[in-house]
Formats: structure tokens, C-alpha cells, sequence
């Protein structure tokens, strides 16, 4: 009997457990004399400025948009380059015109500059 | 049960002879398939921790040779001892959480970190018996856990509560969204070639000829996706020390340290394996020679095993060539190379491979590889064409450079 998800579940929780080892050893035999200075923010000397949870802009907005749209892209694309033996010459024909409307957009995206650093 | 039983299959032989124990003393099959299991999966991860040790040695001492320097050489033999004086330095350094962090999410992230690379180690064929388990959908598998490691970055950087890791982690956030496409697409191609998405299945498909042979450029793609995946050098923007000072860890300390830079080798060590096993054969790929006879012993687990981590080892030493080579890439151009070089390569390699693969599997085997190599290199000098010309385009419009100031007198 072998069940590959219990295995892989078995497996998680070990690798868990691994890395949590070392640390809490760590915890035991390492110095703790936290003081006001040494827990300060690291800012290679100086004195840091409010916090650091502020909203700035991410230039990558429209890219992580486009990036959902080809990783929805590829799940779907996977069943059918794993059956493409078994599937008759038009199915793998389809298959290319699906990437080619996905091609599509990422086109129009690139012509409508939004594949730029702004 | 012999001796020999034991050459052949290690593995086998010894959870069987475990699960005869373990029923022997009374517990019930499922209970004892349980700690078999938990034997197995303990004994495999000392195992990866151990490379990993040996992986510090290694990447210290071949940084030192590309810098012509000697690199560790005090502690034992070569410096071979050095990797443990590192860790007990890093256990017994004060462990400094900064005021302002979150907390929890600061003292998960290097666990996470650790465990996205050993969660790989469950699926990664080390030899045709020696294995953690073989998933059928392994290849989503190895995306979902790389994605969980690009998660502990984030989570290490974003709850640091310090600029600097905040601008590495959302650095890791542009990285992760765009070299995974191409990379996913990329591993369409040996699902096509092999028919499987398992990596037995893909070893196996190519006991005769390697993927590499068939499909040069994907392997290429995948190699430069597999570095910006694992934000080594040229695409360290996550930690790049010049601007950054140490990016995303800049506030971890001892062994919270530790794990991220020995789970970035490990990473790095799996990933060459996973070049190996896609594009290169893995524990196989002796292009039929085990058939031959007196070359039988190439399928021993043993063996197999060995030339897997050798095979591995190259790809690891490759990436580390690569990242002691190259300069950091800027980040706007590192998102165009990837947006408008990759993706667009990368889906025309994928069409080209599924249609030629349908039409030429029909031929003979030398022939089909001849086709699919030929495609490939058509590809690749039509690629260079346009880039040429895209660069000839580039000059004649190219701002000339200014003329050299007159000295202030």
C-alpha cells in the first residue's frame, strides 16, 4: 500500500519540524541582552523615518496582471499537452490557436506600452 | 531476502523488512505503513541537510576559485570542516528581532524558506528505486513549492518592518510574476515529449535520447528561468547588497540567517537537479547503453544515485558559473527580457515542439531527433536575426553620445 498524498503530508510536517529544530536549540544556548539600540531598524546608521508599511506604487501592476492571465493560461493548457499523443492533428491545432489568442493579448499589451517600466 | 536483494533494490528491501518488524510486534498495516513512512521521510531529509552542509563547502570553495582566492582551507582537510564551524557560530549568535516587526510572520519566514526546498526533496528520483514518492503531477508540484519559497521572501522582507527588505521582497514579487511563465511553459515541453508529468515517467521517456537533444532551447529557457527563480545573480535584485545592503534577510540574524542562505543552496542544488532530470535523464539517459550487455550494472540504485548527484552537481555548478560571471541586471530590464524576449520565445518553442512531436513521431528516431534539433536551431538563428535587427533599428535612432565637456579653465 502506498499513498503518495499521506506521503507528501508526512512529508510537509517533518520539513516543518526540521528547520524548527535548530532554532529552538539556538534559542537555548545563544546570549539574549536586547537593548534599545541593537533592536533598532537597520538603516546603516541612521535614524529611520516612520514606519515602513507605507502604500507606494508598484510599477509591476499590469505585468502581475498579465502574469495571472498566462499562469490561468498554462492549467488549462497542461491537460492537453498531456493527452497531445493520444489526440487527433485538429485538437493539436486548437490547442495553438488557443495560445494564439493569449498571444493576442499579450501583443496589445505590448503595443499599448504596458510592458514598460513607468 | 539476500544480500543481493539489498544491491538491487535498498529501499524496498528495507521497508519491507521495517513493516514485517513493525506487524510482527502487533500494529496494525496502516499504522505501521505510517512509521515506515516517517522513517523514510526523516532519513531522506538528514540526508538533504547533509548535502546541504556539504553544499556550503562547495559553493564557498568554487566562489573562492572564480575569484582567484583559496577559499576555506584552515578547518580539516581543504577547509572540508568549515560548513560546521559556520553553523555552530550561526546557533550560538544572538537571535535579534527588531522592535517594529511583525513578530510571527518574521520567525515563520525562515522556516517556510527551509521547507519550500525540502518539500521538493519529496518527489526528486535520486534512482529508479530511491525515491520519496512519484507523484503524477509532480511538474505542478515543483511550481507550487517554488512559489512557497518566493512567499517566505515576501514574508521575510514585508514583516522586517525595514525599507530595505520591503523594496527586496516587492523586488521578489515582480521577479515571481514573471519568470514563472515562461518557466511553466517551458515544462509543457517535456509533459509533450515524455506524455507524463511525473519525473519517473520523464526519466524513463528518456533512457534513449536526452530532452536537451531534442528541445535545446527550452532546456535554455528553463536554465535562465531556474536562476531567476532561485534570485541568484544576474537576477539578485531581491538582495542586491549595493543598493540594498542585504535585501529581504538585512534584519535576520543567526540561525533565522542561516536557513535562508542554506535553503538559497539547497534551492539552488535542487533546481540543478531538476535541469538534470527534465532536460538531461536524471539517474538514466544512458542513451540505450544499459540495454547493451555488460553495461547492466548501470541500473543499479547505487549507481543510478550516483550519477544523478553528479549530473545535479554540474547543474549547480553551472548556476554558480553564471552568477559569479555576470553582472546584476537592472530591474526594468529585467522584467522587459523576460516579457518581451521569453515569454514570446518560449510559446514559440512550445508550438513548434507540440506540432512537430505529433507530426514526426510517425518517422524514424533519427529522423524525428534530427527535425526537432533542426526546429530548434531555426528558431534560434531567427531569433538572433530579429534581435539584430532590432539592435540596427536601435543605432540609427540612438541618441550620440555627448561630446566631451570643455574643461572649465
Amino acid at each position: 500500500m502506498h499513498n503518495e498524498w499521506l506521503y507528501i503530508g508526512l512529508f510537509l510536517i517533518i520539513g516543518i519540524i526540521v528547520p524548527i529544530v535548530p532554532l529552538v536549540l539556538a534559542r537555548f544556548i545563544s546570549p539574549r541582552k536586547p537593548n534599545a539600540i541593537k533592536q533598532s531598524t537597520y538603516e546603516c546608521g541612521i535614524e529611520t523615518v516612520g514606519e515602513s508599511w507605507v502604500q507606494f506604487k508598484a510599477q509591476y501592476y499590469i505585468f502581475a496582471l498579465v502574469f495571472l492571465l498566462f499562469d490561468v493560461e498554462v492549467v488549462f493548457l497542461f491537460p492537453w499537452a498531456l493527452t497531445l499523443n493520444k489526440l487527433p492533428l485538429y485538437a493539436v491545432v486548437e490547442g495553438v490557436i488557443f495560445i494564439g489568442i493569449l498571444v493576442s493579448g499579450l501583443v496589445y499589451a505590448w503595443r499599448k506600452g504596458m510592458l514598460e517600466w513607468a | 531476502m539476500t544480500f543481493a536483494d539489498f544491491l538491487n533494490n535498498p529501499i524496498q528491501f528495507i521497508g519491507d523488512w521495517l513493516t514485517q518488524v513493525l506487524t510482527n510486534w502487533g500494529l496494525s498495516d496502516s499504522l505501521a505503513t505510517i512509521l515506515v513512512y516517517l522513517v523514510g521521510i526523516t532519513v531522506l531529509i538528514v540526508f538533504a541537510m547533509v548535502l546541504d552542509i556539504g553544499l556550503v563547502w562547495v559553493e564557498r570553495k568554487v566562489v573562492a576559485r572564480f575569484q582567484d582566492r583559496l577559499g576555506p582551507n584552515r578547518i580539516g582537510p581543504f577547509g572540508i570542516f568549515q560548513p560546521f564551524a559556520d553553523i555552530i557560530k550561526l546557533v550560538i549568535k544572538e537571535d535579534i528581532t527588531p522592535a517594529g516587526a511583525d513578530k510571527i510572520i518574521f520567525n515563520i519566514a525562515p522556516v517556510l524558506a527551509a521547507t519550500s526546498v525540502i518539500a521538493l526533496w519529496a518527489i526528486l528520483p535520486l534512482a529508479s528505486s530511491i525515491f520519496g514518492t512519484d507523484l503524477n503531477v509532480a511538474l505542478l508540484y515543483v511550481v507550487a513549492a517554488g512559489a512557497l519559497g518566493t512567499l517566505a521572501i515576501i514574508m521575510g522582507g514585508w514583516s522586517s518592518n525595514n525599507k530595505y527588505a520591503l523594496i527586496g521582497a516587492f523586488r521578489m514579487v515582480a521577479n515571481m510574476v514573471s519568470y514563472e511563465v515562461p518557466m511553466v511553459i517551458i515544462l509543457l515541453i517535456p509533459t509533450i515529449l515524455a506524455d507524463s508529468m511525473s519525473l519517473q515517467g520523464i526519466i524513463e521517456a528518456q533512457r534513449g535520447i536526452w530532452f536537451a537533444l531534442l528541445s535545446p532551447l527550452g532546456f535554455l529557457i528553463f536554465f535562465v528561468c531556474a536562476i531567476a527563480e532561485l534570485g541568484r545573480t544576474p537576477f539578485d535584485l531581491v538582495e542586491a547588497e549595493s543598493e540594498l545592503t542585504a535585501g529581504f534577510n538585512v534584519e535576520y540574524s543567526g540561525m533565522k540567517f542561516g536557513w535562508f542562505y542554506a535553503s538559497e543552496l539547497l534551492h539552488a542544488f535542487t533546481f540543478g537537479g531538476f535541469i538534470a532530470i527534465l532536460f538531461f535523464g536524471g539517474y538514466g539517459g544512458f542513451f540505450g547503453l544499459e540495454k547493451v550487455s555488460g553495461f547492466a550494472w548501470l541500473t543499479n540504485p547505487f549507481i543510478e544515485a550516483a550519477v544523478f548527484i553528479a549530473k545535479a552537481m554540474f547543474g549547480y555548478w553551472a548556476i554558480m558559473w553564471v552568477k559569479y560571471t555576470l553582472p546584476r541586471i537592472r530591474i526594468d530590464h529585467m522584467l522587459a527580457f523576460n516579457w518581451k524576449f521569453l515569454v514570446p520565445l518560449s510559446l514559440v518553442v512550445l508550438v513548434t515542439t507540440a506540432i512537430l512531436h505529433k507530426v514526426l513521431i510517425v518517422l524514424p528516431t533519427w529522423q524525428y531527433v534530427l527535425g526537432m534539433f533542426a526546429s530548434n536551431l531555426v528558431i534560434a538563428s531567427g531569433t538572433i536575426e530579429i534581435l539584430r535587427a532590432e539592435g540596427r533599428k536601435r543605432d540609427r535612432f540612438s541618441v550620440q553620445p555627448a561630446k566631451k565637456q570643455e574643461q572649465i579653465s
